[in-house]
């Protein structure tokens, strides 16, 4: 118990001094925000117009939330090079403190700035015709869906900016993989238009699960010129999210924070 | 500063303090034939050192000698290849958890967080070590008045000059009063001001019965602070002790006289009965120099016998030994030092 507030109490002073960090250098958070705009409106326009228009721009969104959110895991992996790089983390280590504290504060305070490019694309999909159709209980709980998702990438992000050897590595690596992860999945188009492997791989994606699950809380509907969602994820999203949530960060934790106790072990 | 004596460790954080760290008579600092290797580059080779309470314990080596990566395995920064290092009975590396709270580290590259203020960055650390936020605050702000930093608390890191960061970083490693305080090169880039302070704040550190282990390639620095010293090689200890005796061993200072090229050789004599060691004599520069144990008598002494003499120096000067010297001088092997003749021909 003693050992968990002490975790806790050590995470929220680095959560503060990252958040510190972030509100002084406004360009990262700046790019962060910048990115689901261009997205948003990208697609809704390029993509929309032979897509179905104004049903399309709506039930994008849902995609959007996700991508942004599993984007926002490169803002992790990054924190993490700049702070291995400049001898931050080393100064952390030489001091009594919890080391899983170090990444809890880091997954945490990135997760404010989820919080803020959540804000930022909700109002960019409101500029493009998206509303919340649902319930306002279905609203809250769609947001909070997005953000445990964000929180389980985070992870994932962490542990990439560990193991990159150089902020310049962590910086294509930590992007790189966020394309197919995102994109081969119903966030954008439908699962079954893509050949039968990706769309197996599309189907069980938890960038569907999160797309979809928005979508049903929002009260987004999939436009009828695309074809409507199946198999177990799609009829589950909601739980499957939390599911892929929970089993990201239990593999994700554990290996983030046994390469942070090596990191500088080398 | 108030003159109460607070207690060395963090005041919040004694709930899993050991009491038996305390025991006297053990050192507070011992390390077991430590080895390090980076690939084929044997960094750390072998090295025992031992640091009883109060002591101030200097390790001198030039650069790649292996002092970074012992204060790196120390601070359990670095996985020892082989060895044992303990600080007040505590593993390194099975307890190293009360290993760090008993230390209090400055690495060789100041590494303050840009974007907060001194007061910020100080504060972190002390919250870190597990102080409660009034005595973080408070004992950030008597720090930065030690490091004279009182004015620039409130500016971001990124704007203070490199000195500024270094004393920075140095109060972040007293912050928390740690019994071991270890220091990589506190004085490098330094200005001579901050370098004084800098040793008078260590004076003061180890006047209130802390230890402390510093590297520096500055013999005159080790001499100042340390009460013992090792010098370190190639990751080896190629000599020990305490100043007195390793200057005895290699000179403290040189004296390099430069003469008429038909003096030399009777100026040679007079330096080498003067110091009682040989005199490296260089015929081209026409310059004879010798390692003194104490520079100002050796000098007023040379010049009263060159008067005595007749011998009319063109040039005469008393340099601190440096530890290019004191490698030649622990390895027996003259020194020539053709490249340094330059400086002294006026
Ligand atoms: N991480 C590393 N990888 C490879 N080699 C290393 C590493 N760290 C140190 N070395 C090598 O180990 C040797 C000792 O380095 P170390 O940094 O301990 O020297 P130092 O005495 O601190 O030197 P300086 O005065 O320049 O700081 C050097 O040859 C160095 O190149
Ligand atoms: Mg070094």
């Amino acid at each position: 118990m003693t050992t968990l507030l002490r975790v806790g109490r050590d995470a929220h002073i680095i959560a503060w001094r990252n958040l510190l960090n972030l509100r002084r250098t406004p360009g990262t958070l700046l790019t962060s925000t910048a990115q689901p705009i261009m997205f948003v409106l990208l697609l809704a326009y390029v993509f929309g117009g032979s897509l179905g228009g104004d049903a399309y721009r709506e039930f994008l969104m849902g995609g959007i939330f996700a991508q942004t959110m599993a984007f926002n895991a490169a803002f992790t992996t990054i924190g993490f090079a700049n702070d291995l790089q400049r001898g931050f983390v080393d100064r952390l280590r030489a001091l009594p403190m919890s080391r899983v504290a170090v990444i809890i504060g880091r997954t945490t305070s990135d997760l404010s700035a989820s919080m803020v490019s959540l804000v930022v694309t909700s109002l960019c999909g409101l500029a493009v015709g998206w509303r919340i159709r649902g319930s306002a209980l279905d609203a809250v709980l769609a947001y909070l869906l997005i953000l445990l998702f964000a929180f389980a990438m985070s992870w994932v992000g962490a542990w990439i900016g560990l193991i990159a050897p150089s902020v310049e590595v962590a910086m294509s690596a930590g992007l790189i993989w966020l394309f197919p992860v995102t994109f081969i999945s119903s966030g954008f188009v439908s699962v079954s238009a893509m050949p039968s492997g990706l769309s197996a791989i599309a189907e069980w994606n938890p960038i569907t699960a999160v797309a979809g699950a928005t979508r049903t809380l929002f009260g987004n509907p999939t436009p009828a010129n695309l074809p409507q969602p199946v198999g177990w994820p799609a009829e589950h999203a909601a739980l499957y999210t939390v599911l892929c949530s929970v089993a990201i960060i239990a593999v994700f934790l554990p290996l983030a924070a046994a390469r942070y106790r090596r990191v500088a072990t080398r | 500063m108030n003159n109460e004596r607070p207690p060395r460790r963090p005041v919040d954080n004694d709930d899993n303090t050991n009491q038996d760290t305390r025991k006297s008579g053990e050192p507070l600092l011992r390390i077991q034939s430590l080895c390090k290797s980076f690939g084929d580059t044997r960094a750390v080779d072998g090295v025992d050192l031992s640091l009883p309470r109060g002591s101030v314990f200097g390790l001198l080596g030039p650069n790649g000698a292996g002092k970074t990566t012992i204060v790196r395995m120390l601070a359990t920064l670095l996985r020892p290849d082989s060895g044992r290092i303990t600080v007040g009975g505590h593993d390194t590396a099975t307890e190293p958890e009360a290993v760090r709270r008993s230390i209090g580290l400055s690495g060789q590259f100041a590494s303050v967080d840009e974007k907060l203020t001194g007061a910020e960055n100080l504060y972190l650390v002390g919250r870190l070590y597990g102080m409660s936020r009034r005595t973080a605050r408070s004992r950030a702000a008597e720090m930065l008045g030690r490091f004279r930093l009182t004015e620039a608390a409130d500016r971001r890191a990124q704007h203070y000059s490199g000195g500024m960061r270094r004393r920075l970083d140095l109060a972040g490693a007293l912050l928390a009063r740690p019994e071991l305080v270890v220091l990589d090169e506190p004085t490098t880039g330094l200005d001579p001001r901050s370098r004084m302070d800098t040793w008078e704040i260590i004076g003061e550190l180890v006047a209130e019965g802390a230890t402390v282990l510093l590297t520096t390639q500055y013999l005159e620095e080790a001499d100042r602070l340390a009460g013992r010293i090792a010098v370190l090689s190639a990751g080896r200890i190629v000599e020990r002790g305490t100043p007195d005796q390793l200057k005895a061993r290699t000179g403290g200072q040189r004296l390099d006289v430069t003469v008429p090229s038909e003096e030399l050789e009777v100026t040679a004599g007079i330096l080498g009965a003067l110091a009682q060691s040989t005199p490296a004599v260089d015929p081209v520069n026409r310059r004879v120099e010798v390692a003194v144990p104490h520079g100002r008598s050796a000098m007023t002494e040379a010049l009263r016998r060159f008067a005595e003499a007749g011998i009319e120096p063109l040039d005469m000067a008393l340099r601190r030994a440096t530890l290019d010297d004191v490698f030649l001088a622990l390895t027996e092997e003259p020194s020539p030092e053709p490249d340094r003749a330059g400086e002294l021909t006026p």
